[in-house]
């Protein structure tokens, strides 16, 4: 499928849609929004890519085999857990830490975060694997 | 005695890298595990023989009551020694014995993971712990059974000897529950003091019984007897360790344990006394009929262990001493036996057969002189410490004539075998065609030890009776036995019974070619024996295993959808069946005009999805429907929902697009009938979950836990998103899991789309 009005349309919306993906992750605690929602506007991004282009030109762009981005994402949701551990809590619980920036101003850090971002790669590598899969099965 | 048994379990996980690292004297460097269990345990010999058990105790799921607790007493004692002593001399004749061998590693470590189980298994005091170490000498004894994976003999009697034990630890495991509910303790030595309670009890028979089949499949107790020889495909040296000291005498060590709790019943007496006398006679009887080496040692295995059974059925002090020095003498010369035997196949090329050996004496003198120790100790020759058993067996059998009847039997037939283990293949002429040398140091050191060690127990019986069999015997008793073995008893009647048994055995031994000749005569037998019910039960599992896989696993999709969504609407009707049906009708809230739209064009896009025409048409009115339902996640105030809904709806449309890419082309492949049938089945499924959320929304709990998670939402988990609060935090592990599912199930499409036979990988 070749389609210029689509191919120049994917080239404008792709960074955006990308950014909205991080956006959209990071504003879920407070907002609508989260690691699972931005993975799916991430990996819709690619698809559309997909569609547009080819397998090829997809996996070229993002260079990594999805499947090792799931498996990332895997680890780092796993791995948020851990920190818990050491002070005598139940794997898994939020822990939370202020982060001094500028001026000041402080910024809290925990890992529901980084398990939100766990989600998000997990969401995303899983979309891209199959995409990739069906695609190239031409 | 954590400590050690650890040491001995990480010993034993560390021997492949050992011996990758340095190939040499492997297990000379392992040895050290054992033997500083061996070190330990004589240290607490002293308390033990006063009457002092070591206890120790480590608390492990303190929520469930489980420790890993330890109790040492003269039983635990005799048995650990054994167990670490034999060890220690299996593992440096497995060094000799695998020399050169690419997988001597892996062999060390199976044998010392068996070994660290079953130290295990007479050290621990929990009786869960009992179990978890059983269950790991069933699982250790498997690998070392079927070591020569490559032989199907080996797999199946691998697995032979696995399927009777686990299936007795089965048993044995209710046995345990029961019992541990009626004495109301966990602990072995607490449950011995409470026998009256036990065996006053109502669940005594069962208990009993289910303890015994799970003693008795692991002892190789008639009917569960046939594993044991088949299990002589294992290596030589497991089969010496497994069957001289330890696995085989778990059984034998587990009702010796509980006979204070259980014993003294006429119930224990029948069942034991029975079974074992009858397994001791059958082996004694098969043995005679056997020519290979290894056969004719297991075959006595069986009959020596019958003889324990029996010894501690009876359950006299006598007998339970007899016994003890029994499980003794057994050990070192059946070890002994084993490992020569191993030696002499092994030095020879290959050979089993005991008729196809002869005149070794000379080749190998040294395991001559050890094999004739050993098989005059089992023929129970006097001055061997077999001998001094034996007496012992004879004396305490004295108010029971039936059972000095079968002794006499049962030793004549140890007699032979004695002989033609230890004699025969020695004596005579050499064949021509035999080729034959001395075994290296490192196999020569365990048959040494033992054969003499036959000799010198004998010569030390009084010293070596009160400091080991004693101990033993007062625990199997629970009450304090004096014991005290003689070499020499003085002329009785028992050494003239002792005699006519040796001049018994003689004689079977010179007409040892009628009783082959028997044997052959008698293998229809086989056709009809324990071993026939079990092949046939196995056949028919497997066959009803294929059946079931067929009816069940018909590889049609709509037939998995058929029985998941019919099982789920049979579910919710009879729940709501039993709530007396659905009664929430007055409290609906009224429908408003915009959700009645998107309703229609939900039921509309629904009905489009069945009928289209092309397989794009329905995608995309499926697509519909999801929009739509997005639509109402909006008006509902699900901002979160609604998003994921439009995102994941969009997806679908795509990814199916691109999955019918590769299908043939679109036909409307079922019948009218069927469709009917389908459209049936997805209505109901559409009731069903309807009544439900609405049943659900009116379900009362005390306090909603949703008003837990708004309230705590922010200042617990510092976020002011409920929704995503739960998924990333209240709820984490839940979407841990999720996430996991999430990346199987694409490696799973992955492996289904990219890996089909006869196609590479694609790009990376």
């Amino acid at each position: 499928m070749t389609s210029i009005i689509l191919r120049t349309a994917t080239r404008y919306m792709f960074p955006p849609l990308l950014v909205f993906s991080i956006y959209i992750l990071l504003r879920g605690h407070h907002y609508p929004g989260g690691g699972f929602v931005g993975g799916l506007f991430a990996g819709s991004a690619f698809a559309l890519y997909t569609l547009a282009f080819d397998v090829a030109d997809a996996r070229r762009l993002i260079r990594i085999d999805p499947r090792d981005i799931t498996a990332a994402g895997l680890a780092a949701a796993l791995l948020s857990g851990i920190p818990p551990l050491f002070t005598d809590h139940a794997f898994l619980t939020g822990t939370w830490w202020e982060v001094p920036l500028f001026s000041g101003a402080t910024m809290d850090i925990g890992t529901p975060l980084i398990f939100d971002i766990g989600v998000y790669l997990v969401v995303f590598g899983v979309l891209l694997t199959l995409v990739f899969v069906l695609g190239e099965e031409e | 005695m954590l400590i050690l048994l650890s040491i001995c379990f990480i010993a034993a996980l560390s021997a492949p890298w050992v011996y990758r690292i340095c190939p040499k004297y492997t297990g000379a460097k392992l040895v050290a595990a054992p033997l500083a269990m061996f070190v330990w345990l004589l240290k607490k010999l002293s308390d033990v023989m006063h009457g002092h058990p070591v206890e120790q105790q480590f608390s492990w799921v303190k929520s469930l009551g489980l420790e890993l607790a330890f109790y040492l007493d003269g039983l635990s004692l005799l048995f650990s020694l054994l167990i670490s002593g034999i060890g220690i001399l299996i593992i440096l004749y497995t060094q000799g014995y695998f020399k050169g061998h690419p997988q001597q590693g892996r062999f060390l470590m199976y044998i010392m993971a068996f070994m660290a189980s079953m130290l295990g298994v007479v050290l621990a005091d929990h009786l869960l712990l009992v179990f978890i170490f059983w269950e790991l000498t069933s699982f250790t004894s498997y690998l070392l059974i079927g070591f020569n994976h490559e032989s199907a003999a080996a797999r199946n009697a691998a697995l032979q000897a696995m399927l009777v034990t686990v299936l007795g630890g089965l048993f044995l495991l209710a046995g345990i529950i029961l019992m541990a509910g009626a004495a109301d303790t966990w602990r072995l030595s607490e449950l011995i003091q409470r026998g009256d309670l036990l065996v006053a009890h109502k669940n005594y028979l069962p208990i009993l019984i289910l303890v015994c089949i799970g003693a008795f499949t692991k002892s190789a107790q008639f009917p569960f007897h046939f594993w044991l020889p088949n299990a002589m495909q294992a290596p030589t040296p497991a089969s010496a360790y497994l069957h001289s000291s330890t696995m085989v005498k778990a059984g034998v060590y587990l009702l010796a344990r509980l006979h204070p709790a259980l014993g003294g019943t006429e119930e224990w007496g029948m069942i034991l006394t029975t079974i074992g006398t009858a397994t001791f006679l059958l082996g004694a009887i098969m043995a005679l009929g056997q020519h290979v080496l290894k056969r004719l040692l297991a075959y006595t295995t069986v009959s020596a262990l019958g003889a324990m059974i029996m010894l501690l059925g009876v359950g006299t002090a006598y007998t339970i001493k007899a016994m003890a020095a029994f499980v003794l003498a057994h050990a070192f010369y059946k070890a002994a036996l084993f490992m020569i035997a191993g030696g002499i196949t092994h030095e020879t090329g290959g050979e089993t057969s005991i008729d196809k050996l002869g005149g070794l004496r000379r080749a190998m003198p040294v395991s001559f002189a050890c094999a004739l120790l050993a098989g005059l100790s089992m023929g129970g020759f006097p001055p061997f410490f077999g001998f001094v058993a034996k007496e012992t067996w004879l004396h305490a059998l004295g108010d029971y004539p039936i059972l000095i009847g079968a002794t006499v039997i049962g030793g004549a037939a140890y007699v032979l075998v004695g002989l033609s283990t230890g004699w025969k293949p020695f004596a005579g002429k050499m064949p021509a065609e035999l080729h034959a040398h001395e075994v290296p140091l490192s196999m020569r050191i365990g048959p040494v030890t033992l054969g003499l060690g036959c000799l010198v127990l004998a010569f030390f019986c009084g010293p070596i009776g009160h400091a080991l069999v004693e101990p033993a015997a007062s625990s199997i008793a629970g009450e304090h036995v004096h014991v005290h073995l003689h070499l020499w008893a003085g002329f009785n009647k028992y050494l003239v019974i002792s005699f006519i048994t040796l001049g018994l055995g003689l004689v079977c031994y010179l007409a040892r070619s009628l009783f082959l000749k028997t044997a052959a005569r008698l293998g229809v037998l086989a056709r009809i024996g324990p071993e026939a019910v079990y092949q046939l039960i196995y056949a028919s599992v497997l066959k009803f295993a294929g059946w079931q896989t067929r009816a069940l696993q018909t590889g049609i999709l709509r037939d998995y959808i058929r029985v998941t969504v019919l099982t789920a609407v049979a579910l919710v009707g009879a729940a709501f069946y039993r709530a007396g049906g659905f009664q929430q009708w007055e409290n609906l809230s009224p429908i408003s005009l915009r959700i009645a739209l998107v309703a229609v064009l939900m039921i509309l896009a629904a009905l489009a999805t069945v009928h289209s025409k092309s397989r794009l048409q329905s995608i995309l009115a499926m697509g519909v429907v999801g929009y739509s339902m997005a639509m109402l996640f909006t008006f509902f105030g699900a901002p979160d929902l609604a998003m994921t809904q439009l995102v994941i709806e969009t997806l679908t449309v795509i990814l199916m697009a691109l999955a019918f890419y590769h299908l043939p082309a679109f036909r409307h492949s079922s019948s009218v009938r069927s469709r009917l049938f389908d459209g049936t089945i997805a209505i109901g499924v559409g009731v069903a979950v309807t009544l439900l959320v609405l049943a659900a929304l009116h379900v009362q709990t005390p306090t909603p836990v949703s008003d837990y998670y708004l309230d705590h939402s922010y200042d617990m988990a510092h976020g002011r998103n409920v929704v995503n609060v739960i998924l990333v935090d209240f709820r984490a592990l839940d979407t841990l899991g999720e996430i996991t599912v999430l990346a199987i199930a694409a490696l799973g499409a992955f492996a289904l789309l990219k890996l089909r036979s006869g196609k590479e990988e694609g790009a990376p």
